[in-house]
């Protein structure tokens, strides 16, 4: 796309996300055997700059679906993160025409609590009302397939469990803007063929859908867009098919490099 | 036109900004059921892998008024204030809700991380839960001082009450509810400074325990400190000292509500949540980064 047709597109469409120049640097302690006068005695921590994501900006426009790609630390869920205002940009803004909802696979409720109650402090921190939340709760149970399971803690589920919970939580209602970490590539065959029906259906109903993920087939079958992160610099953004070849001849030669 | 404007001009607003104060407040106030809600699971499961369960919330007070009075009786000897065991008693469990709402309102981002890093709702209301969760414990600990007092009044030889209940007794909810007000902004205070230096978490058992000693739990401050009427003076500024020593005032027999405690508790009670939620409310957009 040129920026000729970006200009004529950014007349005729709404958009949803504004990523301007977005920079996430995480200062961390590493321990490093280099010594500075602070930690000279012995001391073996040493701050890092750690620059996770490099100046990205996009606009998302409404009824996209999003897919992100990249190799692991390339800055996908720092950038998500931010979209869903959870970590702020060091430089940059994000803007948007609802609060996104991010569901990610590191995202751990209450692991001492029951699936039945994380399911209502779920609902509540979304802003739903108790009953609102106590009506939902059978669909999220059904959906999830956790009827068994579901008065168990959730630190007796397995990781595809928890995962799949916190998936029909999230998608119990129709978000606006929904931000989907490879949440669904630990959920079963069975599962993951419920989820991606229920994005295309959240999709249909005007919503906007980012999706991470490192399963290429569930990217081309439910995103009509596709970002490429690389090393925290946006690396490619457009048509799913050309982006995803490209990805793939270049972590084809990575491999093979390596 | 730049990126900032096309979004304003599109109706975009800026994720993750803190929003004004009174709006900020409003939501808290929309999602309070979640605050609550959070409290009373926390509690239940903090107590769901022992055996005994929720008799802990009765037991543990118990064993800790037992074991504060069999100590402090036996090392204080004839030097133990007036009404020693209501006096203790008083003392002791006002001050473990007090030094508690401090402690886990220091904890309650850091320790529910998971929460903050997937849901985004107002922060603030996960150290009011901490103070809601404090409370309820409370209620046991309320019980056994009920119980306290009302033996510890009774006069066995003739068989009646030395110190009937009274209008004071009516009082002492309000104590309570001033009480858990200043928690409020005391656990909101607490859990920013926990959440941007975690050197605070080092310093919290030296901090309570310092409070524990110069608050008068159970020991009478006026009787040690009687030959330093300026040095009494500033200790009765410490908030802790204030609450405690006005309940005793109002439900112990042989002590009196002074009206230079009330309005002392009056004045923590309306500006510690004020502080609290102001200073909270600031750093709003960074609690959750994992620096």
């Amino acid at each position: 796309m040129t920026t000729n047709d970006q200009a004529v597109a950014a007349e005729t469409r709404q958009p949803v996300v504004v990523v301007d120049g977005v920079d996430i640097i995480y200062k961390v302690y590493a321990s490093g055997k280099r010594a500075n006068k602070w930690n000279a005695g012995g001391s073996k921590q040493t701050l890092r700059e750690v620059h996770a994501v490099k100046n990205v900006s996009f606009t998302v426009y409404q009824g996209e679906t999003i897919g992100i790609i990249g190799t692991n630390g390339s800055g996908k869920s720092s950038l998500l993160r931010s979209v869903a205002g959870l970590t702020q940009p060091t430089n940059g803004a994000v803007y948007a025409s609802a609060r996104p909802v991010l569901l990610g696979v590191g995202a751990v409720l209450m692991p001492s609590l029951s699936g039945e109650k994380n399911i209502m402090l779920g609902g509540l921190a979304m802003g739903y009302s108790k009953k609102e939340t106590a009506e939902l709760a059978p669909a999220i149970t059904e959906f999830a397939g956790l009827e068994e399971f579901i008065d168990l803690p959730m630190r007796t589920y397995s990781s595809g469990m928890s995962a799949r919970l916190r998936f029909a939580i999230a998608a119990s209602r129709n978000h606006d803007i929904l931000i989907i970490d490879e949440a669904l590539s630990v959920g079963d065959q069975q599962f993951r063929k419920r989820s991606e029906a229920r994005m295309r259906e959240m999709r249909d109903t005007a919503g906007t859908v980012f999706l991470v993920s490192h399963s290429i087939k569930s990217i081309l079958d439910t995103c009509s867009r596709v970002i490429w992160l690389e090393k925290g610099v946006l690396k490619m953004d457009g048509d799913p098919l050309e982006v995803c070849k490209a990805y793939n001849r270049y972590t084809g030669v990575t491999s093979t490099e390596d | 036109m730049n990126k900032a404007e096309y979004a304003a001009s599109h109706g975009l607003k800026r994720v993750g900004a803190r929003p004004p104060f009174f709006s900020y407040l409003g939501e808290v106030w929309r999602r309070r059921v979640f605050a609550w809600t959070l409290s009373t699971y926390t509690s239940e499961a903090a107590n769901a892998r022992t055996r005994l369960g929720r008799w802990w919330l009765i037991l543990l007070p118990t064993i800790q008024a037992g074991t504060y009075g069999l100590i402090f009786g036996l090392i204080l000897g004839s030097n133990r204030p007036h009404n020693f065991l209501a006096f203790l008693f008083t003392g002791v469990f006002l001050f473990s809700f007090m030094s508690g709402a401090f402690q886990s309102g220091a904890s309650s981002i850091v320790g529910n991380a998971g929460l903050v890093r997937s849901l985004s709702f107002p922060r603030i209301l996960l150290p009011l839960s901490s103070v809601i969760q404090q409370f309820i414990n409370l209620w046991a600990q309320l019980a056994l001082l009920l119980v306290t007092l009302l033996i510890t009044a009774f006069d066995f030889s003739n068989l009646t009450w030395q110190n009937p209940i009274d209008l004071d007794w009516a009082l002492f909810p309000v104590v309570v509810l001033l009480m858990v007000m200043f928690c409020s902004g005391l656990a909101m205070i607490a859990a920013r400074i926990n959440s941007q230096a975690r050197d605070l978490g080092k310093l919290i058992p030296f901090i309570t325990r310092i409070a524990f000693y110069v608050s008068g739990v159970f020991f009478s401050l006026e009787t040690v400190l009687a030959a330093w009427p300026t040095a009494l003076a500033i200790f009765e500024f410490n908030p802790f000292y204030d609450f405690i020593q006005l309940s005793r005032g109002l439900l112990v027999a042989g002590y009196e509500p002074s009206a230079k405690l009330w309005l002392l508790c009056i004045g923590w009670a309306v500006i510690m949540p004020i502080i609290g939620s102001l200073y909270f409310w600031k750093a709003e957009e960074v609690y959750g980064r994992d620096d």
